[in-house]
């Protein structure tokens, strides 16, 4: 049992930490200063990155900071949340020059930490207000940078959000040894000090209306992410020790009592299932096993984080597809034991990926006292069925990319439940145009 | 193998080239022992004379991208320890190491029997040369030393001559570069009889300021004076300088170089404009008298490559290559080729072209039929800036990354138009690959031209 969220920052040091001053310098020195750098065009929110790096090695912090807010107003959390390996640091010309990418990460965190300890002056000045309003719904990355946006032209914002607190996942979901709720917070501070209005515990469609909101606000932006995870229809699903990923990271990140079992079973082969049992390691459970149904290859996570839960201790059950969960011998109402069959892989199916089959006969039964589903999120159907003429397409609103404008043109959307669940920064990036197409709008509609 | 010894204008012997420079390594005996202990053939003990005050702090340097310094400046005196103390050292030193050479630098009043007086003592120490400073740049000049000889030719002519009445080792003659045309005091300084030339003493600087508390550097109680300035970033100067005095008929004297040498490429190229020792001071300072061992076994082993047996094997060889510009080659083209099996696509070199040279380097190699794009830096970025970007992600885009990274795309290799190339070589020392940009070749089909021949037959067309 884990109570205070000073055990749960002990348990969860950064895996990422912050440079020291000298070793920023060194670092910031090593970068080319590439022209058309295409560090800057692999990060969805274009930062001027080697501009952003001149700026650490040349003393001006200050500088580097609003150089990258102007792209990103989450630069402290994406400096610590980003994929880097997969966007600017695996662009990065150094790999093809001594094999040392520039740790472009670390050093927007070097500068973004001086922005925030320095007393988070604001970047940039609103424009005058204008009388046009928009209503956002979601206070994820996509809200956060769509009404920065908003708020620069000096149109007014409200975010409407169902949670206690904003942030989203940034803020519930995302691995505390990589971003703090605290460090996410303190981005939604510096969105308030722009001018932002807040509105929360207020579920859209529920508490409020779209017709609400249709009435009192120009413009209408969706960024409510995705669901919870989908139920994965397994005998013994109901039994107690079964906690979703979602829920299971939410409840210890925002420091909740939390029992976690010595034997615990991860369902899943994502970036998710891996933070959840990552968690479950942290948060002291003797074995945490990953059941992934298809082989290494497959596995949809970062080769990157499947390679961290190595070393957190994480014990991979690859080809291995659970059958139903049992229940504890000494107590029928919890979790024992999970039943498996394993799964030969067969010829490549529509995602060009071997098929799995389960091998007759041969199931078997891991020992474990919680079971974590990590299977991937649902989508808000029912919610989005209530925006009048916004289509959707697999679950995902379909939006035109460059302004993330919908079939109707007042609504507009963005983040995960546009592109079906990517990261923090391509939320951001998508938050950011569909600000600039909401403002084209406005401005083309006199406002 | 490669025999480094030398014997230096005419008589000053030693087991190599590589002395320390007058100044802080060579500021005592028991310094000067360590520094032949480890390896040094020489040393020019620091400036003798009167002793002086010194004030605290001494020293500022310029750092480069986090290279400590590059440039050092200095506003330190001569020595300020006692005459019969260093003198007395000399003698110890000498009866030590009686193979290696030990030069006094010297300094006094511009008055004939103050000259004469510390010329017999250090000769009497066992010095086996002497060095007259006429180059200290900052303090020693405001009381009419140092440069304040050094800087008029007359004046250093006239006391060269009194040491020379005297002496009976060798005497050098230690040049200031703060001058428009350092021949002018290396002439007057073989007018007077000086047996060889020390170049270059330091230059004239201000390294800098602290931008906090407004004061230049270095500090001393909020005030700042000029110092001398050396190290690396003065190699080039004095590598010049070097070449001025070699190439001069009415200068020409055996040289010991000095300026900037920190290894022995440096030492290799001084020789080959004519030195024929080097002298050491700021790399000793920062790196200490173990740097001595890399100069001795690198400048051997290269001569050995090279087939160069002793130091005169190739002393003053590159000098016949340093003309006047008017007598090079106007035929002579190379243009930039880039190799792009080697291109790591920064991109330097496009902006390079661009905004410093003759906008010849283009972004069209995924292009096709666009051999002569003009797209412009600001094009190139805007269609950048206008692209979409996103994190790629296995379960939505199908199969798992390929692991990256990848090689450079086509579209980041630049293309040199070798039809406008002139052959400027910056985008090659922009580069940062090595042989990623080669500098070619080609055959322009004309004979040798040179301006002077451009014109003198231009000049006759005119007359007929
Ligand atoms: C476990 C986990 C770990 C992750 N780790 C990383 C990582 O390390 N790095 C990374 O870059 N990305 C990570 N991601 C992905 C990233 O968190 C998301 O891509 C990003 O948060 C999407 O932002 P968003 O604004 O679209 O949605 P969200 O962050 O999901 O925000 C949507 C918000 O809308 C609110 N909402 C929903 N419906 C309503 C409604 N009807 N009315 C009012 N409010 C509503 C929700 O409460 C939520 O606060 C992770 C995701 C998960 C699930
Ligand atoms: C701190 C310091 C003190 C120096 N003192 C003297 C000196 O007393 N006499 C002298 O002739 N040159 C003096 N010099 C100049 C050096 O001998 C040498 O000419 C100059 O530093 C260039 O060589 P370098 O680039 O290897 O340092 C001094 C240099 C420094 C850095
Ligand atoms: S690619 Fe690497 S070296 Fe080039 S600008 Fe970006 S960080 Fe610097
Ligand atoms: S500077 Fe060199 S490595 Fe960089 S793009 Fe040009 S040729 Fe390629």
């Amino acid at each position: 049992m884990i109570a205070a969220s000073d055990e749960i920052g002990r348990r969860f040091a950064e895996i990422h930490p912050a440079f020291d001053p000298q070793a920023a310098l060194v670092e910031a020195n090593r970068c080319l200063y590439c022209f058309d750098a295409p560090c800057t065009a692999a990060c969805p929110t274009h930062i001027d990155v080697p501009r952003f790096i001149k700026k650490i090695a040349t003393a001006n912090l200050r500088g580097s900071a609003v150089t990258i807010l102007e792209s990103n107003i989450l630069g402290s959390s994406c400096s610590r949340v980003c994929p880097v390996d997969v966007l600017c640091e695996g662009a990065c010309v150094l790999h093809r020059y001594n094999k040392q990418p520039i740790e472009i990460g670390r050093l927007q965190r070097h500068a973004m930490d001086y922005f925030y300890r320095s007393g988070r002056r604001l970047p940039f000045t609103p424009a005058p207000d204008r009388a046009a309003k928009v209503a956002c719904i979601g206070a994820g990355p996509a809200s956060l940078a769509c009404a920065v946006e908003l708020r620069k032209r000096g149109y007014g914002v409200t975010i409407f959000e169902s949670r206690p607190l904003a942030g989203g996942l940034n803020t519930y979901g995302v691995a505390e040894y990589k971003l703090r709720p605290a460090d996410s917070l303190r981005e939604v501070e510096l969105v308030k000090s722009l001018g932002v209005e807040f509105r929360f515990g207020v579920n859209v469609g529920g508490d409020v209306s779209l017709d609400d909101l249709e009435r009192d606000y120009a413009a209408i932006f969706i960024a409510i992410g995705l669901g919870p995870p989908t139920p994965m229809k397994l005998p013994g699903e109901e039994l107690e020790g079964v906690v979703d990923a979602l829920r299971f990271i939410a409840d210890y990140k925002t420091a909740q009592t939390i029992p976690v079992g010595r034997k615990v079973a991860v369902i899943g082969g994502g970036n998710t299932a891996i933070d959840a049992a990552n968690a479950a390691r942290r948060l002291g459970a003797g074995e945490v096993y990953m059941i992934y149904r298809r082989s290494e290859r497959e596995m949809p996570a970062f080769l990157f984080e499947y390679e961290h839960s190595k070393l957190e201790g994480v014990q991979f059950r690859l080809q291995t597809q659970p059958v139903a969960i049992r229940s504890a011998a000494s107590d029928a109402r919890r979790v024992g034991a999970l039943e498996c069959v394993r799964m030969e892989l067969g010829e490549p199916d529509r995602s060009g990926r071997r098929k799995p089959e389960p091998a007759p006969g041969s199931n078997f039964t891991i020992e474990c006292d919680m079971v974590i589903p990590a299977t991937g999120q649902s989508r808000f159907l029912d919610f989005l069925s209530k925006c009048r003429g916004v289509e959707v397409k697999d679950g995902c609103v379909v939006t035109d990319p460059a302004t993330g404008r919908t079939a109707n043109s007042r609504y507009y959307a963005a983040g995960d439940c546009v592109n079906g669940g990517r990261e923090v920064v391509d939320a951001v990036a998508e938050g950011k145009r569909a600000g600039l197409g909401i403002v084209s709008w406005l401005c083309g509609a006199g406002w | 193998m490669a025999d480094l010894t030398t014997n230096f204008a005419g008589g000053i012997r030693c087991p190599n080239p590589f002395w320390l420079a007058s100044g802080p390594p060579a500021n005592c005996g028991e310094q000067v022992l360590r520094a032949f202990d480890a390896g040094w053939g020489g040393a020019v003990w620091k400036t003798l004379g009167d002793p002086i005050v010194n004030v605290s702090s001494r020293y500022s340097s310029v750092d480069w991208n986090r290279q400590r310094m590059m440039g050092l400046n200095n506003i330190e005196l001569i020595t300020d320890r006692p005459l019969d103390v260093n003198l007395r050292e000399i003698s110890e030193v000498k009866k030590r190491f009686p193979k290696h050479a030990v030069i006094a630098s010297l300094m006094v009043e511009s008055k004939r029997e103050a000259w004469h007086q510390i010329v017999r003592q250090a000769e009497d120490a066992g010095s086996d040369g002497l060095e007259l400073n006429f180059g200290c740049p900052h303090g020693m000049s405001e009381r009419g030393m140092g440069s304040a000889v050094g800087q008029v030719p007359e004046y250093a002519e006239l006391i060269t001559s009194w040491v020379k009445e005297v002496a009976r080792t060798p005497v050098l003659v230690k040049l200031t570069p703060n001058i428009s045309d350092i021949r002018m005091v290396a002439r007057a300084a073989k007018r007077g009889g000086a047996d060889g030339l020390s170049a270059i003493n330091t230059i004239n600087s201000i390294t800098g300021i602290d931008l906090d508390t407004l004061t230049p550097r270095p500090d001393v109680g909020g005030k700042s004076s000029h110092g001398g300035y050396c190290g690396p970033a003065v190699k080039p100067i004095a590598l010049h300088m070097v070449q001025q005095i070699a190439g001069d008929e009415q200068s020409r004297l055996p040289i010991s170089g000095i300026g900037g040498i920190s290894g022995w490429q440096d030492a290799a190229e001084f020789i080959l404009l004519g030195a024929g020792t080097v002298q050491v001071c700021t790399a000793a300072m920062h790196y200490g008298f173990r740097i001595v061992e890399d100069m001795i076994d690198g400048l051997s082993n290269w001569m050995n490559a090279k087939g160069f047996r002793a130091i005169d094997d190739f002393c003053g060889v590159s000098l016949p290559r340093v003309v006047e510009w008017k007598n090079l080659d106007l035929n002579y083209k190379i243009i930039a080729r880039i190799h792009p099996e080697k291109c790591i696509g920064c991109e330097l070199c496009y902006t390079a072209c661009w905004d410093g040279a003759h906008q010849c380097i283009h972004l069209d190699r995924a292009t096709a039929g666009n051999v002569h794009g003009r797209r412009t830096p600001a094009q190139v970025e805007a269609e950048s800036a206008r692209r979409i970007a996103s994190t790629p992600i296995a379960k939505l885009d199908g199969a798992n990354g390929d692991g990256g990274p990848y090689a450079t795309p086509l579209a980041r290799i630049p293309r040199v138009d070798e039809d406008e190339c002139v052959g400027c070589n910056l985008c090659a020392l922009v580069c940062p690959v090595d042989g990623c940009i080669t500098m070619d070749r080609v055959d322009t089909g004309r004979p040798f031209e040179s301006w002077e021949q451009r014109s003198a037959a231009l000049a006759k067309g005119g007359q007929c």
